[in-house]
């Protein structure tokens, strides 16, 4: 069996492993958490389907932006009494920032990177993105900046405080 | 390489698991993150076609949906507060003003 569907098959039982967990959890912020694994791992999929700008975004705007925004609101509505500390998961996360620190420190001392220019023009790239974006798509771009607009203003007006 | 079935089965996967997600639980905030699930399958439906596709039309698409999306998740917690500060729960089944 070939490398890339080795690979393909355990992200893809760890992606339904994680969602499962976001459906099933009872707790709510585990259920965030296990959303941000999610989006983490469809990340890397939009990664390997040569579509990196897409993965970028997804990475910052969902599991970034729009995950702050669910824990906010989940600890601005049920705040649970919190739980004690275990230290097996203090261990563990030492251990996985030592790794993911390890593996960067790796990456940047021995890492020759390509040549930025070669790898420009490849399918997926931001520049081809942009071109389609800036050229076949520009009325629902500018669309969406309007529904964002919206969105703002309707957040703020509902969440708005009655007097 | 692998097949585009491939892809297409893991995201028909977890849409359904997003679906179930949104029919069972009885929490706002959970149901909001199944759509936020059920919108990702989709997503990597779009993105699966594009590479095998060739076209970089996909991709567009996907962007159109993170906005939308980001949108949606705005909305529909600013709502969850407004509902939670008038009925103190956060359980859709008590919410039933306007059922028959």
């Amino acid at each position: 069996m070939d490398l890339s569907v080795i690979l393909f098959f355990v992200l893809a039982g760890l992606l339904v492993m994680s969602s499962l967990m976001v459906v099933f959890l009872r707790n709510v912020v585990h259920c965030a958490m296990a959303l941000v694994a999610a989006l983490f791992l469809i990340a890397i999929f939009f990664l390997m389907l040569h579509a990196p700008m897409v993965g970028v975004l997804q990475v910052l705007v969902y599991a970034g932006a729009i995950m702050v925004l669910f824990l906010f609101v989940i600890m601005f509505l049920n705040p649970n009494t919190p739980e004690p500390r275990r230290k097996l998961w203090w261990g563990f996360g030492s251990l996985a920032a030592l790794l993911f620190a390890g593996s960067l420190a790796a990456l940047m001392t021995n890492g020759e990177s390509a040549d930025p220019m070669s790898v420009a023009e490849v399918f997926g790239s931001p520049e081809m993105l942009a071109k389609s974006l800036f050229t076949d798509f520009v009325l629902p771009f500018e669309i969406a900046s309007v529904l964002l607009l919206v969105a703002i203003i309707g957040a703020v007006v509902l969440a708005k405080r009655e007097p | 390489m692998v097949p585009l079935d491939y892809y297409l089965v893991l995201s028909a996967m977890i849409f359904a698991i997003g679906a179930i997600g949104v029919l069972v639980r009885r929490n706002l905030i959970v149901v909001l993150m199944s759509v936020e699930l059920m919108l990702n399958a989709v997503n990597l439906t779009f993105i699966a076609f594009s590479r095998y596709l060739g076209s970089m039309q996909g991709q567009v698409v996907v962007v159109f949906v993170m906005a939308v999306a980001a949108a949606e998740a705005v909305i529909g917690l600013a709502i969850i507060i407004s509902v939670f500060r008038h009925r103190r729960s956060l359980d859709p089944q008590e919410m039933q003003l306007l059922k028959w």
